[in-house]
């Protein structure tokens, strides 16, 4: 395949591995989180810490938006989806997430409707197919898909598409990554940024990590000689700043047109982290002009208070804490099959990527 | 309560824990509990592998094949690769009120081009119609028995230093009928794989002894058939990704919606395990077969990791290869 082999070549992995090895000094230990959950899953697929030195120590981030949903959302998800009359659309990834009590791919063989669609156009055409059902679109994920997702509230209010609403659990990364900066309790020398954020919001609003907290930043690829040459240019910054391996794609303004968008239908508010808790400013809800397309306004539902299983430690994986085989519940109690956390089932979830792939 | 999920019938993990707890526990004896593609039974001094699937994908045409030649494909490859030359097979039919006739004739055609093709005979079968809604179309059952020329295939074979071969370029089936399914196009057309293997393997088995073990990758693809292989050996399996055959079509369509060729259900592939010295002429006799042109050894087997497959990737990394998990993509088969 053009345009993707190359970014897996043998010959450049290998000279990219000897140039990290000639780089780093024995005596230190390198910590770098990779933010983005596709990062960790090409990480581990690629089988690339094995290419590394031992001393370099790749963190897996909060940036799967699936782990960070909070089970409170799949209780509200599944409330509506038992309500007469409703079509939940749904990404593919939150069929097998736990709720508190049950989750989507359950109450789908129990006969609520629920359907798996690859895009926010595929939700619009069903709601056109079924003008006397409800379609909810469960929207989920970062700056990244949040764009389709205000085009297509857009597109609901100019058609006069009554029967289509959104339950937003939108995120944003920067004021997450702050709070782990801040944080101090995971000793993080770097950071490789997800790609595709910054393909929407550009590279200014990172500009914190190196200024306020001497941290280095490379927005990164996902093909393993992205994420090699990333590591190598952390490893090979004198002072920290925030730069782009990702070139091919982004340029430091990100997508202007995207953001107005985004803008006009959300706004900036708190949100709530699996695991991790509530962050100022790191998510977005849906302005009140468009409410109407607001799920949960729409949908009254009383919910039961949410459950989480104590022993989980999902919130420490996400912060690059723990590693998901510290877990107690881990490939035992907690496996693909039957999830206690999300970060277990979902397809960029570092739990998955160690329990499919291994440490080895 | 619990309740059956997609998931419980994916080809992968959960399908081996449901088969284990619900049906094996019940039927358990020592001819189902070898877990094999056909049972193998004896009458009298006669060796006979027996087997059955159901067929129920979705769309029930699609290109390269539909779901008439599948059903009988399917069951020929699951005796082929026991060691048995299929003879028998039953058909029944479960049909969904409001078929069109001209649909059905289509299918039925193909099942009775198929068995010739395969030299089989259809000597029995069963018709039922349910109401709209309690079925998609048509769903279909084959059983077939074969007699069993080669009866000593087995995973207790396995030695370390074995080679792993696959007969062609993996997951054409699934990408055909998903690709079919989802209207989703790409540079090129990807026709299913599904074929009779029987021709290729008598050859293979003829050309030499020291084949160890046989299995066509169907639901979960290869990995899954290489996990099941490998779990219960005291060897491991390394596979050499950079060899693995999968066109271009396939490639780009995993690209495009997440998936990995290693899972891909193949319905006209095998997975052939076999000394390391008998690796070329299992080759030359794979590749004389239209079906095994695109033969490779992708693969051996080793002492390390027992029980296990391990990937050396495209990259140069190192990883796990594990069974499918989840419910990867339903009804393709």
């Amino acid at each position: 395949m053009k345009y993707i082999d190359e970014f897996r070549s043998l010959t450049l992995t290998k000279k990219l591995a000897e140039q990290i090895r000639r780089s780093v000094d024995e005596r230190f230990e390198y910590r770098y989180m990779e933010v983005c959950g596709t990062h960790t899953m090409a990480i581990f697929k690629f089988g690339l810490r094995s290419l590394l030195p031992a001393n370099i120590k790749l963190l897996s981030g909060p940036g799967c938006p699936v782990c960070v949903t909070p089970n409170g959302y799949l209780d509200r998800a599944i409330a509506i989806a038992k309500l007469p009359n409703v079509i939940i659309a749904t990404f593919g990834d939150m069929m097998r997430v736990p709720g508190s009590r049950s989750s989507l791919e359950k109450e789908r063989a129990s006969g609520r409707e629920i359907k798996i669609v690859y895009s926010t156009d595929d939700a619009i055409d069903i709601a056109g197919r079924n003008p006397d059902k409800q379609v909810v679109f469960l929207g989920v994920g970062f700056e990244t898909t949040v764009p389709t997702v205000a085009a297509s509230i857009l597109e609901a209010k100019r058609e006069g598409i009554a029967n289509y609403s959104v339950l937003s659990a939108h995120k944003t990364m920067p004021a997450a990554l702050e709070s782990i900066a801040s944080s101090g309790d995971n000793l993080i020398d770097g950071f490789l940024l997800p790609g595709h954020v910054s393909a929407i919001i550009g590279t200014k609003p990172y500009g914190f990590i190196s200024k306020k907290y001497g941290i280095g930043a490379v927005v990164a690829g996902f093909e393993p000689i992205d994420i090699l040459q990333s590591i190598l240019m952390l490893l090979r910054q004198s002072s920290p700043r925030v730069e782009v391996q990702y070139r091919r794609v982004i340029d430091s303004k990100g997508n202007p047109l995207a953001r107005k968008i985004v803008n006009r239908v959300f706004e900036e508010s708190p949100a709530e982290w699996r695991g991790i808790g509530r962050i100022a400013r790191s998510g977005l809800r849906i302005r009140r002009e468009f409410s109407d397309f607001d799920a949960a306004l729409r949908f009254k539902v009383k919910l039961a208070p949410a459950l989480e299983n104590k022993a989980c430690i999902c919130g420490m994986v996400l912060r690059g804490m723990k590693r998901p085989d510290e877990c107690k519940l881990f490939g035992n109690r907690c496996t693909p099959e039957r999830p206690v956390g999300s970060c277990m089932v979902s397809g960029e979830g570092t739990c998955a990527a160690y329990y499919k792939y291994g440490n080895i | 309560m619990t309740n059956i999920t997609m998931a419980d019938g994916s080809g992968g993990s959960q399908m081996h824990k449901l088969i284990d707890s619900v049906f094996l526990k019940r039927f358990s004896n020592p001819i189902l509990n070898q877990k094999k593609d056909s049972a193998i039974i004896k009458i009298g001094d006669k060796k006979i592998a027996f087997t059955t699937d159901s067929y129920v994908v979705k769309p029930i045409f699609f290109p390269g094949g539909d779901i008439g030649s599948l059903a009988l494909y399917g069951t020929v490859n699951d005796l082929s690769v026991c060691g048995a030359r299929p003879l028998y097979i039953s058909v029944g039919a479960v049909i969904e009120e409001g078929l069109d006739r001209s649909v059905l004739d289509r299918i039925v055609d193909s099942m009775a081009r198929a068995a010739s093709t395969a030299e089989v005979q259809i000597v029995t079968g069963d018709t039922k119609v349910v109401e709209r809604g309690a079925c998609d179309k048509i769903f279909i059952n084959t059983s077939g028995i074969g007699e069993v020329y080669y009866d000593d295939l087995s995973v207790n074979n396995l030695m370390a230093g074995d080679c792993v071969i696959v007969s062609g370029p993996i997951g054409d089936h699934a990408i055909s009928v998903i690709s079919k399914r989802e209207g989703i196009a790409f540079d090129t057309l990807v026709k299913s794989d599904s074929a009779p293997l029987y021709g290729m393997i008598r050859k293979v088995l003829r050309s030499s002894k020291e084949v160890r073990f046989m299995r066509d990758p169907t639901r979960g693809g290869v990995a899954t058939t290489l996990n099941e292989i490998a779990s219960p050996a005291k060897f491991g399996i390394v596979v050499d990704e950079a060899v693995v055959p999968a066109r271009e079509g396939v490639r780009q369509a995993c690209e495009l919606l997440g998936l990995d060729p290693l899972y891909l259900a193949c319905e006209g592939r095998v997975i052939i395990i076999a000394a390391k010295g008998a690796e070329k002429d299992i080759l030359k006799a794979m590749r004389s077969e239209k079906v095994g042109r695109g033969s490779r050894t992708i693969g051996r087997v080793t002492e390390d990791n027992p029980g296990r497959v391990i990937l050396e990737t495209v990259s140069g990394g190192k990883r796990i290869l594990g069974m499918l998990s989840g419910d990867q993509l339903p009804r393709i088969c």
